[in-house]
């Protein structure tokens, strides 16, 4: 259903999200997250050119790091997202509360702006 | 147009849901965006009732309908035998209240509610029946 494949870039922890996140599958986004904080990574990139398909399992997965991400002075910004799937993020006004980029180099400055 | 699908309660049914309503709504709907929200809202509503009112076990059975009387009209009905789960009797909570307690839960109704154009529960043989619409524009 979804398989998340994480990669290292300059220090910065890069999760690439692939095929469909639904309430079956949500807990392996989550896991994810959890470890690459748990490695004390600071700067996340989450790539969703190959994600298909989120619910609000797994956008409730995003909601659920905002206060902690605030206490801990870490930053994510999700990338390449498809029409359909930010249309799904934009439905509940979440574009507001996520920092989401068109691509992969949009997202990396946001990310080295949001962490100067 | 009418088309059916019994779905067992298992959250594993839920890719198959949606690959149903896909491949039911295939010339009914044109935008991807707009197919996609429907599959967003049913397999929400679908979700929810397996979770509160039938604890995942897979031996409990919904039925998912699906009709399009006419053009750019379409009827979805889920069926189901256990207790009601009423979603217009749910407040949803606030954006802020949701990331401020870090809860991952309290989105899918709020969804449902943007997506579609009216959330009715009806009683039809012993059993209830949710009926959702949404007109195409």
């Amino acid at each position: 259903m979804v398989h998340i494949k994480r990669l290292q870039e300059e220090g910065i922890e890069i999760l690439a999200i692939v095929g469909e996140i639904d309430a079956s599958s949500s807990i392996e986004l989550d896991l994810a997250i959890a470890k690459s904080v748990g490695e004390g990574f600071t700067k996340i990139l989450v790539d969703c050119s190959a994600l298909e398909y989120i619910s609000s399992a797994g956008l409730g997965v995003f909601m659920s790091y905002i206060e902690e991400f605030k206490d801990k002075k870490i930053t994510m910004v999700l990338y390449g997202m498809k029409e359909k799937v930010i249309n799904t993020f934009q439905i509940l006004g979440l574009a507001n509360l996520l920092q989401i980029q068109p691509t992969k180099q949009d997202a990396k400055k946001k990310l080295n702006e949001l962490s100067a | 147009m009418n088309y059916q699908h019994k779905i067992g309660c298992s959250l594993e049914n839920l890719k198959g849901i949606r690959d149903f309503i896909r491949k039911s709504l295939r010339g009914h709907v044109t935008s991807d965006v707009v197919l996609n929200e429907i599959i967003l809202a049913l397999d929400e509503m679908c979700s929810n009732l397996m979770i509160h009112a039938h604890h995942c076990n897979p031996d409990h059975f919904l039925e998912l309908s699906i009709d399009v009387p006419k053009k750019g009209q379409l009827i979805f009905e889920i069926s189901d035998d256990g207790e009601m789960f009423d979603i217009n009797q749910f407040s949803e909570p606030t954006l802020d209240n949701l990331v401020h307690e870090k809860r991952k839960g309290g989105l899918g109704i709020r969804l449902v509610k943007s997506i579609m154009d009216d959330v009715q529960y009806i009683t039809r043989n012993g059993k209830f029946v949710c009926r959702l619409s949404k007109q195409l524009k």
